[in-house]
Formats: C-alpha cells, structure tokens, sequence
C-alpha cells in the first residue's frame, strides 16, 4: 500500500483530498438546500419531508459517518496544507499586489473554511442535537429564528460558504485535471452559479421563517 | 515622447544569505523613459560604485526577455505591472515622475537569496533533473517528421516549452508553489510521443522533488498564470494532476 500513501502523501495527492471531499460537501449542499427549499411549501410540507428523510433511518446515519469522515480529511488535510504553504514563504513581501488570478474566494479559503466549521458546529448543536421529542423541525425553526442574532449568524455563514465554494467548486475541478478548452469556461461558469444559487438559495431560508411568525 | 524622470526606490539589500536584511532608499535622477528598468538600476549602481558604496546586485543575462535570468517583485508585481514581460523588458515609461518603486527579491523557502535580489534557483535545475529529460540514444539526428504529430498538440508543447524557468511563477504564488513551472516541464514531454516511455515515473519523481525543497502547494489562486512572462498557461497545472495521478494510481511505476 505504500503506492497509495505515497501518491496521497504527495502535495498533489494531498490537494487531490480536498478536492474529492470537497465536491462531496458540494453534493451535500445541493442535497441539503433542495430539500430545505420544501420549507416555501409550507409547515407542514416541510415536516413531512423531515420525517421522510428521518425514515431512512441506517442510511441516514452512514450519510452522516461519511460526511464526518469526509470533514474529518478535509479538515486536517486543509490545516496541514495551510500550515505548509505558510512555511514556504519565511519572509513576506512588504508589497502585494494581485495579477489578476486571485479572487475573494481563493484568497480566503482558509479562513472561510474556519469559519464555516465553527458555524457547522454552532449548527449541529442549534438543531441537531436537541431533543426532538415534543416538537417538530419547523417549531425548532421558528423558534430559532425568532431571534435576529440566529438570523445574522445564518446569513453570515451562508455568504461565507457561498464565498468559499465559489472557488473551491472549479478548483476541485482543475485539482482533479479536468480541464478542457471545451468545457473549463462552463465549470468555471457554474462555480459562480452554484455559489450564488447556495447563498441565495441557504439565505433567505432565516429571513422567510423569521417573517412567517 | 522621450522624457526625463526622477524617482526614488526602496530596494532590499542584504549582504548575504543568512545576514538580516533591509530596505535602503535611493533617489534616481534624470532617468530617461527610453531605458529599460535593468539600465536604470546600472544608473543607480554606477553612482553607487562611484560614491565608494556596494552596487545593487541583481540576476540578468541576455536582456531581451528569453534567458531567464533577471527577475525581481516591482511594488508587489513579479517582473513589473507589464504583462507577459521579463524584468528587463519593462521600460521606465510605465513610471511616472516622482514614484516611489519598492524592489524585492523573489520570496521563498526555496530560493535563498544569495545577495540583494540575487536569489538561488538551483531548485529549479534539481526538479528538472529529478525527471525533466527523455532518454535518448546518441547517434545520427533522426529525420524530421519521422514520428507524426498533431499540429495542435505540437503547438501544446511549444506553448508548455516556452518556459525560461525564471521563478515569477513562485514569487508571485500566495503559497510560493512551483506547480507552474513544474507543471510546464512535465506537460512539454507528456504531449509528445518522445516524453511517453518515462511519463509516469517523471511525474512521480518531479513532484516528489519539488515537495522536497519546500516549494508550497497549489491553491489554483492563478496568480502564477497572469504573472508569467510567457504566459503559460495553468492548463499545465491540470496535466501535471492528470499525469501525477495516472502514475501514482494506474501505472505499474512504484
């Protein structure tokens, strides 16, 4: 197996990690954000479909074991490829100045990563693991969004995602060598579509709940 | 319109790789818009010596854009605000009467520098000679066209080929990455037939190298892409990826 650690060991291999995981979150996201859109169907379409997605039950759970595996490696993979390309450069320029290549996403890409794990966290503990018993999703919702710091704190951290996969969508891309004349233009296009379609998409989720109560 | 400048620059001097280095002001007066910036660092360095004092040094060779050899970060710009031009291509026309110009060395763990803005490449030349040749017995030139290839994939490999391995590609990456140039040295043999026979095990030894010597990794920011002074593209950056991973993952190479 010393072939794979190798090829995986190599900083290639190591961006090749944080492109297969990171297209995995973008698969979540598009799954996450269709099935919240059901929320404009209203309450109680919206619970249905929670309950829906809760009957798959094992298959429910091993999504979750992936996705925190997943995080797992992009996580730890991110914060050593970070740490390395710190290190690569012992003296800084006391002039920057971009050519052109950088964008707000790929600039930032550490630290809207950083963030969007915090805000993960804050996530899974605002409406994950709370006790569900007497109370359906949507109530957990509404009561949550009755609250304009919950509100900023969930846009916030839609717009930082939206930031961090406007970049990271083609760059998983280019990592995994699919580029082509062809078809580069369109995947760099559908980055920026994705992106807006995830901030708009996540961010008025808040703002529409917090004006049906 | 030939016309005469004053300007004032900042330039980084250090006598030496491990001395603590730092930025010493200079004033060049009644520079000519016509010379190119390497002139006007003569200028400078000829009053310099004249006052008794250690001239500016700096890497430069042919001083028509095609050796490779000069290079340094002008106000955060590698080889200069121009695009697709080497250091000494730049002309001081693009300055203006009264600018301050800060002048750096390249910037990276793996290019000590060895004086001023004189930095050591020679990470380069051990990348290349981890894999970037074909091997080839001597003997007559073989006939010309004897292997067929497509115009575009010839044209693929002129482009990746045009590489002069001056190092803006690592100065001017956020992460100080050598993906451009290496990415371009494995592309200009991975087109063409020639460079097959040992694609996997170069893309394995020439990123392994690279690691090696610190160069950081690519972040795709396309910083070194819009820097480079042959515009070479990060298309080879993919091809580097596709060839790295073939190797690694499909090829019998170990």
């Amino acid at each position: 197996m010393n072939w794979l650690t190798n090829t995986i060991g190599a900083s290639v291999g190591k961006k090749l990690m944080m492109a297969i995981t990171g297209l995995g979150f973008c698969c979540f996201l598009t799954i996450h954000l269709a099935g919240n859109l059901t929320i404009y169907g209203g309450k109680d379409f919206f619970n249905s479909y929670v309950d829906h997605l809760h009957s798959l039950g094992p298959l429910v759970t091993l999504a979750e074991l992936g996705l925190l595996f997943f995080a797992t490696l992009h996580i730890l993979t991110g914060t050593l490829l970070f740490y390395q390309n710190f290190k690569a450069r012992p003296i800084r320029y006391s002039v920057n100045k971009r050519a052109g290549g950088r964008t707000l996403g790929s600039a930032t890409m550490p630290y809207t990563g950083f963030i969007l794990l915090l805000f993960v966290i804050f996530h899974l503990l605002n409406l994950h693991f709370v006790d569900k018993t007497n109370t359906t999703t949507f109530q957990l919702l509404s009561s949550s969004f009755a609250n304009p710091v919950y509100i900023f704190i969930y846009t916030f951290a839609v717009i930082i995602a939206a930031i961090h996969v406007s970049h990271g969508l083609w760059s998983a891309f280019q990592t995994l060598g699919v580029d082509h004349p062809k078809y580069t233009p369109f995947i760099r296009g559908l980055s920026i579509v994705f992106s807006v379609a995830i901030g708009i998409g996540f961010g008025f989720i808040p703002i529409y709940i917090s004006l049906l109560i | 319109m030939t016309k005469n400048i004053n300007i004032t620059l900042k330039v980084w001097r250090q006598k030496g790789p491990n001395v603590k280095g730092g930025f010493e002001t200079y004033h060049a007066t009644n520079i000519s818009t016509d010379m190119s910036f390497l002139e006007m660092v003569d200028v400078v360095n000829e009053q310099l010596t004249l006052d008794g004092k250690d001239p500016i040094a700096f890497d430069h060779d042919c001083r028509e854009g095609i050796c490779g050899m000069c290079g340094a970060v002008i106000n955060g710009r590698s080889h200069g605000p121009e695009k697709g031009t080497t250091l000494c291509q730049l002309h001081m026309r693009h300055f203006s009467n009264g600018d301050t110009i800060v002048i750096e060395p390249w910037r990276a763990k793996a290019f000590p520098i060895v004086k001023d803005l004189v930095v050591d490449r020679s990470a380069f030349d051990q990348i290349i000679l981890a894999g970037g040749y074909i091997s080839v017995n001597t003997g007559g030139a073989p006939d010309a066209n004897s292997i067929p290839i497509a115009q575009e994939i010839a044209e693929l490999a002129m482009d990746a080929a045009a590489c002069i391995g001056c190092g803006a590609c690592v100065a001017a990456c956020p992460n100080a990455s050598a993906m451009l140039f290496t990415g371009a040295k494995i592309s200009q043999l991975a087109l063409l037939p020639q460079g097959k026979p040992e694609a996997a095990n170069r893309a394995l030894a020439m990123v392994n190298k690279m690691d090696e010597l610190c160069f950081g990794n690519c972040s795709n920011e396309r910083e070194c892409e819009a820097e480079c002074p042959k515009e070479i593209s990060i298309s080879n950056i993919a091809r580097l990826n596709r060839e790295f991973v073939k190797a690694g993952l499909v090829s019998v190479v170990k």
